[in-house]
């Protein structure tokens, strides 16, 4: 079955969607992310879409959804490299995923993870496992 | 009386064309429509000469009563090429009708002279020739009008394009300085140039500056938060500026909410901030 690799680096988790998504991926995705975050206890998740063309609403509400169900998991989520075109085929389509960090490039998608995790460290001082 | 069943009509427009022609120029130079600024009577008949040309050619093969037939195929191209110029060089509706109208008083002239004391028959080649002028006139007001919804409609491209310039004010700093109205068509391109070079330039940030809005009302507001939500969307993040205190009494009273966006009074505020938040600073040296 098609899947889309999850890639751990340190305590981010690292998405890259390089097919078009259709549903059932979708779901399966949402699955394997949050079993991923628990088991890696990863305090951020990447989602890189910029070779994602076409979004509708399902797959505008399923990464909404995953930002939902990682942020009660203690993750934080960015949405990164977003095509004009899907931006502005989601604000018609109503949806403005709130709740969703967006950034321009997996760059600064990362130094934001980083900057986030470094500051969510020094509250909590997160035991090292 | 009619030869060959058909109007004197063909006859006068074959064997007096000199003389048709002489009248019908000196009927145009002394009518108060004529523009001697914008056409020197050379030029005048010169068109009027290729039109009687084209006139009798018709006659002879086409029906009278049926323009848009192949026999009149020639008469109606020259009358757009006609009408398309006298539209582009500033002639007005009337002027140009006048051209094909003008014709009817030395036509009439002499299919008075050609029916003598044939009354009936006058009457019916004068209605014929009328009801042909007339189309011919009304099909050029119609190329007129229509060259002239052209030149609106190219401006309004033209238009479109020049007041959406999105240009880079810093490092990760983009401007937007809108000016005129918005409506859907226009906040769609706005929105497209924006979201594009926002790609390009890798910008964090984009001012979006409405001190050339003259009106901001709830459909314009809500425009200005969908551009807002697709920036924020592709991870950058916009800032409102250049809201006149008339403007912002409008969008209380209206009660748009512009929810969560930054907004600042002037340009020079929101690069400050802009600054700020990518960390930049400006110094005097």
């Amino acid at each position: 079955m098609e899947r889309i690799p999850i890639l751990q680096m340190d305590d981010i988790l690292l998405v890259t969607i390089q097919v078009d998504m259709h549903d059932q991926l979708a779901l399966t995705l949402q699955d394997e992310l949050t079993a991923h975050i628990v088991k890696a206890r990863a305090c951020g998740v990447l989602i890189d879409i910029s070779s994602l063309e076409i979004v509708d609403s399902f797959i505008g509400r399923v990464l909404s959804n995953i930002a939902a169900m990682a942020r009660v998991l203690d993750a934080e989520t960015v949405v990164v490299g977003m095509q004009p075109a899907v931006a502005i085929t989601l604000v018609e389509l109503g949806l403005s995923l709130t709740g969703v960090r967006t950034a321009l490039n997996v760059e600064k998608g990362m130094a934001f993870l980083r900057a986030a995790s470094a500051q969510e460290g020094r509250r909590h001082d997160r035991p090292q496992v | 009386m009619q030869s060959n069943g058909r109007s004197k009509l063909v006859e006068i427009v074959q064997n007096e064309t000199r003389e048709l022609l002489a009248d019908w120029v000196k009927q145009q130079c002394a009518a108060d429509t004529l523009r001697p600024e914008l056409m020197n009577e050379r030029e005048l008949r010169e068109q009027s000469q290729q039109f009687l040309r084209a006139l009798s050619e018709a006659v002879q093969h086409g029906s009278l009563t049926d323009i848009q037939g192949p026999a009149w195929a020639t008469v109606r191209e020259l009358l757009e090429h006609i009408s398309g110029s006298r539209a582009m060089q500033g002639f007005t509706t009337s002027e140009t009708a006048t051209f094909v109208f003008s014709l009817k008083q030395p036509l009439f002239a002499r299919l008075r002279r050609a029916h003598g004391r044939d009354a009936d028959g006058l009457a019916d080649d004068i209605w014929q020739t009328t009801v042909l002028l007339d189309k011919l006139g009304l099909y050029s007001t119609e190329v007129y009008q229509k060259t002239r919804e052209g030149i609106i409609a190219r401006q309004q491209q033209e238009l479109l394009e020049l007041s959406t310039p999105v240009v880079q004010l810093w490092d990760d700093v983009l401007a937007l300085p809108l000016i005129g109205t918005l409506d859907s068509a226009r906040t769609q391109m706005v929105m497209e140039n924006l979201l594009q070079r926002i790609v390009e330039t890798g910008s964090a940030i984009a001012i979006i500056d409405i001190t050339g809005v003259p009106l901001v009302d709830t459909l314009v507001a809500q425009h200005l938060l969908k551009t807002v939500a697709a920036a924020r969307l592709m991870g950058a993040e916009c800032i409102i500026s250049g809201i006149r205190p008339q403007i912002a009494q409008t969008i209380v009273h209206l009660g748009v909410s512009l929810g969560d966006v930054t907004t600042k009074a002037s340009l020079a505020d929101a690069f400050a901030v802009a600054l700020q938040r990518t960390g930049q600073r400006l110094q005097k040296s």
